[in-house]
C-alpha cells in the first residue's frame, strides 16, 4: 500500500475479511484516494456503513466510524449530519443494504437532498450470506434463492437516486479505478445528496453461480460492457442496449437540507441560534 | 420565578426534554404521541436544536442514534406500532451504548389496536421487545407534573448509564391536562462522560459504564452492533461476549440506588397493598383513600422506575401485608413480575383491557372482597 494512504486505515484491523478477487478493496482504495485528493480533515469526517460485505469497510477506516444495522446507514448518517453539519459524512453500503432493506431510507435521504455522500458497492448479490438475489441481481441470473433463474427486474440505482431527488449521481467500476476516484471526489465535494454506484465483482458468491469466470474475467466484463457518458451521448438508443453507462450521470444545484434547516433556526431566533 | 401552566402530559414531556438539554428529535407521527413531535418541531429551532420527521420509526431511531453519536442529547416519541418498529435499533443502542430516550405513549394493542385509547400493555415490550439479552431502564410517569420532571431524569439516566431509556407514558397521562409548575431552580443535568486520554471507547469505568466521546473531535472510534471488545471492534470471543452481555445488565442492576424511583401512600401499616403505575396509579390512590375511610388498612406502592424491575423493593414493602393487588391496564404484565417475587397466593390482579380506565371502585371492590 502507498505509504501516504496508510494513515486513512486502521492498519491493525487488516487484513480484511473479503474473498479473493473481491472488488470491495478497490472501491475503498478509490475512496481514500478521493479523500486524500480533497484533503479532507480526517477528524471531521465520519464513515457510516450498513450490514453486508462492503459495509465491513467502516471498521478498516481510520475515522469516526459506525457499522450500523442492516439497511439503516442512511438513517444514522441523516441524524449525524443534521446534528453536526460541520462533519463530512460518507455512507458505504451494498446493493441489497441500500435498495432492499434500506430502500425507503435511500429514496427519502435523496428526496431531502441532505449533504451525504453515498457509495453503493453494487456486486449484484448478497455476498455475506452466500449468494442470494438482491434488487440488483440481473433477470435470469442464478442465485441460491433463484436456482432456476431470477424472474424479477433489477433496479437502476442511478435512476432511482435521480428520480428521488439526489443532486449528484454517478456510476463507476472497479476496472475504471482512476475515474472512480474522481467520481467519488466530485460526489464528496458536491453540496447535497450524492450517490456513486460502484460496480464491483463478486467472483465467489455471484460469479461462480453464473459462470462469469474469475476476478480478472469479471473485471474485463466491466471494461467491455461499459460506455462513457460522453460516448453514449453520441450513440442512438438502440446501440446502447446492454451497455452500462459510466461517469457523472446527473448533477444539479438544489437547496441542501441542513443549510435549509439552519435558515429556519436563524429565522426563529433572529440570528441568535447556534 | 416558577412558571405555572395548564398542559397535556405530552406537552410536559416535551418541555422536560428541552429542560434536560435535548437538542435533537427525530420521529414519525403516531397517535397518541404526536403532540410531543409537534411541540418540539416548534420549540427546538428556537434553542438552536434540530427536529426531523423521518420516513418511519426505524429511521427515527437511526437518526437519533446518529445525532447522539454527534454529541447531542436526542430523543424520539411514538406509540405501540412505532415502538415495535423501533425495537431493532433500540437493541443496537443498548449494545453500542448510545444514550437516547424513547418515549412510548401507550395505546391499546396488539397491531393498530385502539389508537386513541389508553393501555399499559407495552411494559413487557419495553423490557423484552428487542432481540437478545440486555439491561433496560424504563420510567413511568403518572401525572403531567411528573411527565416533566421524570423526563429530565430519563435524559439524565440515559447519559449517566450510556443506554437507551424507555419513557413509558400512556394515553391518559399523555393527553390529560393538569397543572404543570416549572420550578425556577435549574434542574440537575447529567452529561455523558468523555474519555480520559488513552481510555478505550468501550472500556467500562468502575461503575460498568464506558465513556463516550462525540464524533468530530479526533477520537476516531468505531461503533458497531456486533459484539465488540473494549476497543469497540467486533470479536467472536466467548469470554468477551459473556462479559459484555453481563455488563449490559450489571451496569444498571449494580446502580439501582441511582435508578430506583417509587412513591408510596399509607404503606407503613397497610394490610392490603396496591402496586400500580402510570394512569392506573391515579385510581389506586383514590381507592386507598376510599378504603381508609371504610377503616380498611390499604396502601399504595407506585412504581416509577419499572425496569430494572424493583424486586427487592417489592419484597421489602410486601413482607408484612396480607395481600397485594396489582392494578394495571393490561393482561397482567407487572402482575407476573410481582408474582415471581411474592408467589401466586399473595398476589391478586386487578386488570382491565377494554380501553377504559381502571376505576377506584373496581380496585376497592377487589380489596373489600378479600377483606371479607
Amino acid at each position: 500500500m502507498n505509504e501516504t494512504l496508510k494513515k486513512y486505515f486502521r492498519m491493525n484491523r487488516l487484513p480484511h475479511i473479503w474473498c479473493p478477487g473481491c472488488g470491495n478493496g478497490i472501491v475503498v482504495g478509490a475512496l481514500v484516494r478521493a479523500i486524500d485528493k480533497l484533503g479532507l480533515n480526517p477528524d471531521k469526517t465520519s464513515i457510516i456503513s450498513g450490514i453486508g460485505c462492503s459495509s465491513r469497510s467502516s471498521g478498516y477506516l481510520n475515522f469516526d466510524t459506525v457499522h450500523t444495522a442492516h439497511g439503516r446507514a442512511l438513517t444514522f448518517a441523516t441524524g449525524l449530519k443534521l446534528a453536526r453539519p460541520d462533519l463530512n459524512v460518507i455512507v458505504l453500503t451494498g446493493d441489497g443494504d441500500a435498495t432492499a432493506i434500506g430502500g425507503n431510507h435511500f429514496i427519502h435521504a435523496a428526496r431531502r437532498n441532505i449533504d451525504l455522500t453515498t457509495i453503493v458497492f453494487n456486486n449484484n448479490i448478497y455476498g455475506m450470506t452466500g449468494g442470494q438475489y438482491s434488487p440488483l441481481t440481473p433477470t435470469h441470473s442464478k442465485a441460491t434463492t433463484s436456482p432456476y433463474g431470477h424472474i424479477e427486474n433489477p433496479f437502476d440505482i442511478t435512476e432511482l437516486a435521480k428520480a428521488s431527488g439526489a443532486s449528484y449521481v454517478a456510476r463507476g467500476t472497479t476496472y475504471h479505478t482512476l475515474e472512480l476516484i474522481n467520481l467519488i471526489a466530485d460526489a464528496i465535494s458536491h453540496k447535497g445528496f450524492s450517490v456513486v454506484e460502484a460496480i464491483t465483482a463478486c467472483p465467489i458468491s455471484f460469479g461462480r453461480q453464473n459462470k462469469l469466470g474469475n476476478a480478472p474475467a469479471m473485471m474485463k466484463w466491466q471494461k467491455e460492457n461499459t460506455i462513457s457518458v460522453k460516448a453514449a451521448s453520441k450513440l442512438p438508443a438502440e446501440q446502447l442496449a446492454g451497455k452500462v453507462v459510466i461517469g457523472e450521470l446527473y448533477r444539479r444545484q438544489a437547496p441542501e437540507y441542513t443549510a435549509e434547516y439552519q435558515k429556519v433556526i436563524d429565522r426563529v431566533t433572529g440570528g441568535n441560534g447556534q | 420565578m416558577s412558571q405555572t401552566m395548564l398542559v397535556q402530559g405530552n406537552h410536559a414531556c416535551a418541555l422536560g426534554a428541552l429542560a434536560a438539554g435535548v437538542r435533537f428529535f427525530a420521529g414519525y407521527p403516531i397517535t397518541p404521541s404526536t403532540e410531543i413531535a409537534e411541540i418540539l418541531a416548534k420549540e427546538l429551532p428556537k434553542v438552536g436544536g434540530k427536529f426531523i420527521q423521518m420516513e418511519d420509526e426505524i429511521a427515527s431511531m437511526g437518526a437519533i442514534c446518529g445525532a447522539s453519536l454527534g454529541g447531542f442529547k436526542a430523543i424520539t416519541a411514538t406509540s405501540g406500532p412505532g415502538f415495535s418498529l423501533m425495537q431493532e435499533l433500540i437493541g443496537y443502542a443498548s449494545l453500542a451504548e448510545i444514550p437516547l430516550v424513547i418515549v412510548n405513549v401507550q395505546r391499546g394493542g396488539p397491531s393498530t389496536g385502539q389508537p386513541t385509547s389508553p393501555s399499559q400493555s407495552d411494559v413487557m415490550q419495553a423490557r423484552w421487545g428487542s432481540h437478545g439479552d440486555r439491561g433496560v431502564i424504563a420510567l413511568v410517569p403518572s401525572s403531567v407534573q411528573e411527565s416533566y420532571q421524570l423526563m429530565i431524569d430519563a435524559v439524565n439516566l440515559a447519559e449517566r448509564f450510556r443506554t437507551p431509556v424507555i419513557f413509558l407514558m400512556d394515553e391518559v397521562v399523555g393527553h390529560m391536562r393538569e397543572k404543570l409548575v416549572i420550578p425556577k431552580t435549574t434542574p440537575t443535568i447529567i452529561n455523558r462522560r468523555k474519555p480520559e486520554p488513552g481510555e478505550l471507547p468501550y472500556a467500562p469505568g468502575p461503575d460498568g459504564v464506558p465513556a463516550l466521546p462525540p464524533f468530530g473531535e479526533g477520537y476516531h472510534f468505531h461503533v458497531t452492533g456486533l459484539i465488540h471488545d473494549e476497543t469497540g471492534f467486533p470479536t467472536g470471543s466467548p469470554e468477551v461476549t459473556e462479559k459484555t452481555i453481563k455488563r449490559l445488565h450489571q451496569k444498571l442492576e449494580n446502580n439501582m440506588d441511582e435508578i430506583l424511583r417509587y412513591d408510596e401512600l399509607h404503606s407503613a401499616d397497610a394490610e392490603y397493598l396496591i402496586i400500580s403505575y402510570g394512569c392506573s396509579a391515579r385510581s389506586a390512590e383514590e381507592a386507598v383513600r376510599m378504603a381508609r375511610e371504610k377503616g380498611i388498612k390499604a396502601g399504595l406502592l407506585r412504581l416509577i422506575s419499572i425496569w430494572p424491575f424493583p424486586s427487592d423493593l417489592i419484597e421489602e414493602k410486601c413482607a408484612r401485608v396480607k395481600k397485594v393487588f396489582v392494578a394495571e391496564m393490561n393482561y397482567g404484565q407487572v402482575t407476573g413480575e410481582v408474582t415471581k417475587v411474592l408467589g401466586r397466593s399473595k398476589v391478586q390482579p386487578v386488570l382491565r383491557v377494554d380501553t377504559q380506565m381502571i376505576t377506584p371502585r373496581q380496585i376497592l371492590e377487589a380489596i373489600t372482597r378479600e377483606g371479607n
